[in-house]
């Protein structure tokens, strides 16, 4: 994810430090960005020159001081509260006490995550989706303390940087996934509760609403097992039961069924072919 | 898929949600035909018939035939979706019961796919797929409106650009009506019983000013 959102920066002329506590996963992300922007050459849409340029604004660390000069750092690591906290609070020791820190965190609170940080005013949610470099949505959230001044300034970054920013409170799931993950759940619930099988109900969304994918091709899509680790995230903060994991998902992934990734999930997919279950 | 050639009749008393006045579905009935169709007609059981359809709205098909009674081994519902008073999809949803025969759904989808529309099969249970499924993501959109999470515009960009979706949830419920999104939601809040049907506020306020 990372690696997305720092090719959405450094093409829009950015200087951009990318830093990891390892080298492997720098080194893959240069392999990517440096595939992302030669399709954009074979494609026609960039030339040879503009992209040696681009990359020529990226630098790769591991040492976090490195990023002393940045205006803004968006942290993208994992989606743990006390990991995101704790990287919060080394920045601010080693950033200007102006610098902007931004949170791409998906699931958790951005007030909490900016409690890491001596001063919070200056952390704002930013919400990119995957794949960065191709969705324009960012949701934007303020944290209770986060300043107006820092929250305009994220949001003319975003908007600098060709992309769509919404803004929306600091609430679990922000928009996008505060709509979609229980709607997921109640597709398997129909599932469960016998009203129809998962080709039925997705060609029902799809033919009906216009939708490209079903709520069951997504959930194979992103992965069963990531569909529970959102439940979890969310219901024991809103007791939604629309939020709470279905027991048919939880009995999927124990079985190994977790979508595309493991070949099986609501379909069978047998190479590039897709059958119903 | 490819089905025999199948004529269909139909019986109507009254507007159809489902084919409403002009509809080229109503053009391409027959009197002695295969199936039979009904149109908001009282239903009539016809054992002679390779199927006998009833046309639903948020009734399931036990309201109109004993699910039990084996002679309704032809019978099955169905409801052609359509967002309030947006134009009707291509969507059918055929309603089948515990009795129902695998020749009478065969008979069934073979009408509806040669009038070109897609036919998906479900169980009689209230709200069917669709409306089982977004009612309640209508109604947690418009408890979200009230609550400032978003506006109705950034929650609709959200849907478009993060999901694909051809319309956010906003503007698909206001486009067909919260009167009509309140009678469906009601009618399914009544029978499930669960808070994620209860008809928000901006839904019962349109029923009682009498909105659209
Ligand atoms: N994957 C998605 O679909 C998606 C979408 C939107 C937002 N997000 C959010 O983006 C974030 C990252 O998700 P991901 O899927 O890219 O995870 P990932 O596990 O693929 O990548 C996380 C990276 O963070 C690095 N890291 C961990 N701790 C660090 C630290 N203290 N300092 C520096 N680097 C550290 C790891 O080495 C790893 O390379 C999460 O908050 C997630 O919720 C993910």
């Amino acid at each position: 994810m990372g690696a997305g959102i720092a090719i959405v920066a450094a093409r829009s002329g950015y200087n951009v430090v990318c830093y990891d506590t390892a080298e492997a996963p720098l080194a893959k992300t240069v392999k990517q960005t440096e595939g992302f922007f030669q399709k954009s050459v074979e494609r026609g849409k960039m030339t040879e020159a503009d992209r040696d340029a681009v990359l020529a604004r990226f630098e790769r660390t591991t040492d976090i001081v490195r990023l002393a000069a940045c205006d803004l750092v968006i942290e993208a690591v994992f989606e743990n509260l006390e990991v995101k906290r704790n990287l919060l609070a080394q920045l601010a020791a080693v950033c200007r006490p102006d610098t902007i820190f931004g949170s791409n965190t998906s699931t958790l609170s951005i007030t909490e995550i900016a409690s890491g940080c001596p001063n919070p005013e200056r952390v704002v949610g930013m919400h990119f989706c995957l794949p960065a470099q191709l969705m324009k949505l960012v949701e934007m959230s303020p944290g209770i303390l986060t300043s107006d001044a820092v929250f305009k300034a994220a949001w003319d970054w975003t908007l600098a940087c060709g992309q769509i920013p919404v803004r929306t409170q600091d609430k679990p799931g922000f928009i996008l996934n505060a709509l979609l993950v229980p709607f997921n759940n109640d597709a398997i619930r129909a599932i469960e509760a016998g009203v129809a099988d998962a080709k039925s109900i997705d060609t029902a969304i799809k033919v009906g609403l216009g939708y490209k994918m079903g709520p069951l091709e997504l959930i194979d899509l992103i992965g069963l097992d990531t569909q529970v680790r959102l439940c979890e995230a969310f219901y024991p903060i809103t007791l939604d039961p629309r939020a709470a994991c279905p027991p048919l998902l939880r009995r999927m992934v124990a079985a190994g069924l977790l979508g595309r990734k493991s070949g099986r999930g609501f379909y069978n997919y047998d190479g590039n072919a897709m059958f119903g279950a | 898929m490819s089905h025999a050639i199948m004529t269909y009749a139909i019986q109507q008393q009254g507007d159809s949600r489902s084919f409403p006045a002009g509809d080229a579905f109503l053009t391409g009935a027959t009197k002695d035909a295969d199936v039979v169709l009904h149109l908001g007609a009282p239903f009539k059981a016809d054992a002679g018939k390779k199927a006998v359809l009833v046309e639903l709205n948020a009734e399931c098909l036990a309201e109109h035939v004993d699910e039990a009674d084996p002679s309704c081994k032809n019978v099955l519902g169905f409801a052609r979706y359509r967002n309030g008073g947006d134009a009707p999809s291509k969507l059918i949803e055929l309603v089948r019961l515990p009795v129902t025969d695998a020749a009478a759904i065969d008979a069934a989808k073979a009408v509806f796919e040669a009038a070109g529309f897609t036919v998906v099969v479900c169980a009689d249970q209230p709200g069917r797929i669709l409306d089982r499924l977004l009612r309640p993501k209508y109604n947690a959109a418009l408890r979200f409106l009230d609550e400032g999470l978003a506006t109705a515009q950034d929650m609709d960009t959200t849907c478009k650009l993060g999901l694909g979706y051809p319309d956010g949830p906003i503007e698909r419920v206001m486009r067909g009506g919260l009167k009509h999104h309140h009678d469906v939601t009601r009618a399914l809040f009544e029978t499930y019983g669960t808070a994620a049907y209860a008809p928000p506020r901006l839904a019962v306020a349109a029923a009682k000013r009498g909105a659209r």
